[in-house]
């Protein structure tokens, strides 16, 4: 299968399959540590996951790796996965936190579907990553805590690392906490805290696996426990501790090498979703000249923003954190109202709570930034995860006709421009704009290519000063033909002094109206407003223009459903993908778009919300594929999706 | 001239403005006879008063009779939606110092659906002026009892009579941090301005209680309090600084046990009124003297005038400090961070 295969579409073959580098002795000396004479492989990409306790340091361990990898130059792609509990019973199957981790020395699209390597620091976190991993791949497990008690809590009648139900894996046994505690036997820590480095030594073992730099997490380190030196440099010693052990144990045999990926030049970053999303927030501010106002609560898994955008007052950015969700809006629309950029952040919840504001907004023009990091629902749901079940809450979740425009990314990086474009929007045709993220996009992270600052768009708005309405008064409702957009005279410019509010408006004098005509004209006036707003084509992928399926998606299954598309057409296939990033209004060429082919599949992690919209809009027969398990969707189930369709419409053909 | 410290960032007048320069071409639409009509010609022949432009005067309403009011204001205004006024205002506020934001409001729009709003806006200390109109019902949607309505209030909704004890709006904003706390009658267009200006004047957010009679469903609810024949033993007048005196022959004295208490003059010593104390403890206890139900000896004027940390002043310090601090904020620096690598062509 994978003979079939160029280097670019490999990406996502069938793990194991792909990791045939040659093994080359190599001596390599890296940080300033000698390293002996063990082989060395080359392998194209790896998925690593690391799974504990919540309270084992998963995700720090996690982000560090990452940190690593992407200042090696590989791409990459995260997952990390926590349950919504701080700290959940210790060593219980719910309190299990994990971080997956892909990386590649060529482009790749998802955080992976199996893991080649799980570190699990407890008998709960190898319980339950177990049933992901494929056989072959290789097993570090923390031998210390694997005790009758921790065996027992979990349901293990037998320890699982003698009684051969592993055979199939490659296992290391280590001794994580004793070797940790050892490391730190001068270091004056009380055990406790010595033990707690134990996940450092961790990634000290790893980083040596896969050669990666170490002189960030050193650093990362010492910045972190600034004020804990004698913190600091135990972590550091284990860190270090867990690389030598890699270095000198016999147990690992061999150690890894993966190489930068070949990118297109540029500066590169690693970056998160919800950060790539705060920095568009900050951008969009600096390009169109106004003060950025955030007016949010805190939630998961959006508060990462508040959190993000409250470090950059100096840049004129104000956060506000509210009572409510409704107050988060409200504040920020009143500050819209002045002239500002007004933002509110949330998720799904937040998002019912807001929709009488958003109402409101529509009702008054005014421009509004509402971002909804979407997670599992409905009500509380569930708050870690991620699912892309909020579309048609977006799309109509309100009292009368109320059009909202909606963008998607579809990337953590792409989050930066969706805010972009979406401040684009608000701001040009005065409107509230959904910008629809998600919890996978949130906090996993991708290289993101910093962009140069002079080419972001110029997003300069032209407040209102003078009169436009005959005698020298000022028709607050009178609209720009081209955009139907009505104009923004905020509050300290003189002669333009009006009122507007909630209640039906007169066209053009904004005045209070209760006339029959006038409303039927107002809602479909602010219809036609929306429908009118101008959004790019969406874009298709046919290579060889002769697929007669499409797969369309929208926001974070970008990933998974390109890498689908990719094995698909390793094996031969033909299939056309296509990914929306305006959802509403829906780009102008969709209809012909979804018309040109004979089966359009949609997967969604949601029971079909995109496909009910295109069914109702463009008569087509769009069939879904829908999984709303908290996860991303893998790859390889995808792909056979697709398969099963192309395989059917050959069927029909040859019948 | 009064001196008005809380609007010093606001733009001043380039001449005298009159009350007609703040009445607007529309319609005014209350109920003839509604209250609501002397508080609106109170308000705008006090606007000059302030001598800032009427650009830079922004009123927000919410939902609710009393929320029709910005429409009839000639300065810039938003009608919103049920009990969030004090939520927008707030954004508007804090992101626009140059302007001076009025909030006005009703008992259900304040207390019952927006009462969160409105105490986290007391205790932000936000520099907003939140005029409460308390008709003790419900108009908009004709008749229903409200959370300041008496128990046992027969209306629409309760037959037989409703169950719910009322707030104190007072109380409870005293009780929600509040810098500054008045109440004054719509009739008395005298006393209800000195309020204004007293308002106007304070740094941070200043809630008046204006009783508003509502002659639809909830007529002479106040008329105890403008009756010539029983207003001057109904009202307790308050002024800073003088004892408090109950009709022509009784006082406010601290009894025995503390508490505030009702005694012939020459009976104890007067309690001398004193709107700036820190302690809120007093100022809550004349919230309290007046009887809930037939509203014998209700205290007017400035209950509490307190100078305390205003919320969007110290915003825009942290703003100006963060810039001090770290220099004007560059986009490229922020976006790049400290951890790169790069491709080479």
């Amino acid at each position: 299968m994978t003979s079939q295969v160029d280097q670019s579409e490999a990406v996502d073959g069938p793990d194991g399959e792909r990791r045939t580098g040659p093994a080359s002795p190599r001596s390599g000396p890296q940080d300033g540590c000698g390293r002996a004479a063990k082989p060395i492989r080359r392998l194209d990409r790896v998925i690593i996951r690391f799974a504990g306790d919540s309270g084992d340091g998963m995700q720090l361990t996690g982000d560090r790796f990452t940190s690593e990898t992407a200042a090696f130059g590989n791409d990459l792609s995260t997952l990390p996965n926590f349950p919504a509990e701080i700290r959940a019973p210790a060593g219980t199957l719910p309190g299990v936190s994990s971080f997956q981790l892909h990386f590649a020395d060529h482009d790749i699209l998802t955080p992976g579907d199996a893991p080649d390597v799980l570190v699990a620091m407890n008998p709960a976190a190898l319980k339950a990553n177990l049933p992901d991993l494929p056989a072959g791949a290789e097993i570090i497990v923390n031998t210390d805590e694997f005790t009758k008690r921790a065996l027992a809590k979990v349901g293990y009648d037998r320890d699982p690392l003698t009684d051969g139900s592993l055979e199939a894996f490659r296992l290391h046994p280590v001794p994580l906490t004793s070797l940790t505690l050892e490391a730190l036997k001068d270091s004056g820590l009380a055990r406790k805290d010595a033990e707690r480095a134990k996940n450092m030594f961790a990634l000290g073992l790893l980083s040596w696996m896969y050669h990666r730099p170490t002189h960030g997490t050193e650093l990362f380190l010492r910045q972190k426990f600034a004020k804990k030196p004698q913190i600091a440099e135990a972590n550091v010693s284990a860190f270090r501790a867990g690389w030598n052990f890699g270095e000198t144990t016999e147990d690992f045999a061999v150690s890894y090498e993966i190489l930068p990926a070949k990118l297109p030049a540029g500066t590169y970053r690693n970056i998160s979703g919800n950060l790539a999303l705060s920095y568009g927030l900050v951008a969009a501010g600096e390009r169109s000249g106004l003060p950025v106002f955030l007016g949010s609560y805190p939630i998961t898994p959006a508060s990462d923003i508040l959190h993000e955008l409250s470090k950059h007052k100096n840049f004129g950015v104000r956060t506000f954190q509210a009572e409510d969700e409704i107050a988060g809006i409200g504040a920020a629309l009143g500050a819209a109202f002045g002239g500002a950029l007004g933002v509110t952040t949330t998720s799904g919840p937040g998002v019912a709570l807001k929709s009488e504001t958003i109402g409101l907004a529509v009702s008054l023009e005014l421009p509004l930034l509402v971002v909804d990091i979407q997670r599992g629902g409905p009500s509380t749901g569930l708050p870690t995860k991620t699912e892309q079940a909020d579309l048609l809450q977006a799309m109509f979740g309100r009292n009368g006709e109320a059009p909202v425009p909606i963008v998607a990314p579809a990337t953590p990086a792409e989050c930066f421009d969706a805010v972009l474009d979406a401040a684009r929007i608000a701001l040009t045709y005065r409107t509230p704009v959904f910008l629809l993220s998600d919890g996978y996009l949130a906090n996993g992270s991708e290289p993101w290519k910093i962009p140069d600052i002079d080419e972001l768009p110029d997003l300069r708005v032209e407040f209102a000063t003078e009169p436009n309405g005959p005698d020298g008064t000022f028709r607050p409702y009178q609209r720009d033909p081209h955009t139907l957009a009505r104009p923004w005279a905020v509050p300290g410019t003189p002669g333009l002094e009006h009122r507007i509010g909630g209640i039906e408006k007169q066209d053009g004098t904004g005045n209070i109206s209760y006339d029959p005509a006038n409303h039927d004209f107002m809602v479909r006036t602010r219809q036609a407003k929306i429908d009118g707003i101008e959004v790019p084509d969406v874009e298709v992928d046919d290579p060889s223009g002769e697929a007669r399926v499409l797969v369309l998606g929208w926001g974070s299954t970008y990933g998974p459903i390109a890498a689908a598309v990719r094995r698909v057409r390793a094996d031969g296939g033909q299939v056309a993908q296509a990914h929306l990033r305006n959802l509403n209004p829906f780009p102008a060429n969709l209809g012909t778009v979804l018309r040109r082919y004979e089966r359009v599949i949609v997967p969604e992690m949601n029971l079909g919300q995109l496909a009910l919209l295109l069914r109702a809009k463009y008569l087509v027969d769009a069939q879904s594929y829908n999984q709303v398990r908290g996860l991303p969707f893998k790859a390889a189930q995808l792909a056979d999706v697709l398969h099963a369709a192309i395989g059917t419409l050959d069927a029909e053909a040859t019948r | 001239m009064t001196d008005f410290p809380a609007l010093r960032l606001v733009p001043k007048a380039d001449g005298p403005q009159t009350a007609k320069d703040f009445k607007t071409d529309q319609e005014v639409r209350w109920c003839p006879g509604c209250g609501d009509y002397a508080i609106l010609a109170a308000v705008q022949s006090f606007m000059p008063e302030l001598g800032i432009r009427r650009e830079n005067t922004v009123f927000v309403s919410g939902i609710g009779c009393s929320s029709r009011f910005p429409y009839y204001m000639n300065t810039y205004g938003m009608h919103s939606i049920h009990g969030r006024a004090p939520a927008i205002a707030t954004g508007l506020a804090a992101s626009r110092p140059d302007l001076s934001v009025w909030v006005v409001t009703g008992d259900g729009d304040a207390l019952s659906i927006g009462g969160n709003h409105l105490i986290h806006a007391l205790r932000r200390n936000v520099n907003l002026k939140i005029l409460l109109f308390n008709n003790r019902i419900y108009g908009l949607t004709k008749g229903q009892y409200s959370p300041t309505s008496e128990v046992g209030k027969i209306t629409k909704s309760t037959p037989m009579g409703s169950l719910d004890a009322p707030f104190n709006p007072l109380s409870l904003a005293i009780g929600a941090e509040a810098s500054f706390v008045a109440r004054t009658i719509d009739s008395d267009r005298q006393h209800l301005q000195s309020v204004l200006r007293a308002a106007a004047q304070h740094e941070g957010t200043a809630l008046v209680e204006i009783y508003q009679n509502c002659n639809i469903f909830n007529d002479g609810a106040f008329e105890i309090l403008k009756e010539p024949g029983t207003r001057d033993e109904a009202i307790v007048r308050l002024e800073h600084g003088q004892p408090v005196l109950v009709g022509a022959d009784r006082h406010v004295v601290r009894g025995p046990d503390g508490e505030l208490r009702i005694a012939p003059l020459g009976e104890g010593t007067a309690l001398v009124h004193d709107a700036h104390a820190s302690s809120p403890a007093t100022a809550f206890a004349l919230t309290r003297l007046a009887d809930a139900d037939t509203l014998h000896h209700t205290p007017i004027g400035v209950l509490r005038d307190v100078r305390r940390d205003v919320y969007d002043v110290q915003m825009a310090d942290q703003l100006a400090l963060a810039e001090e601090q770290k220099g004007r904020g560059e986009l490229a620096g922020l976006l790049t961070g400290s951890s790169t690598w790069t491709v080479a062509e």
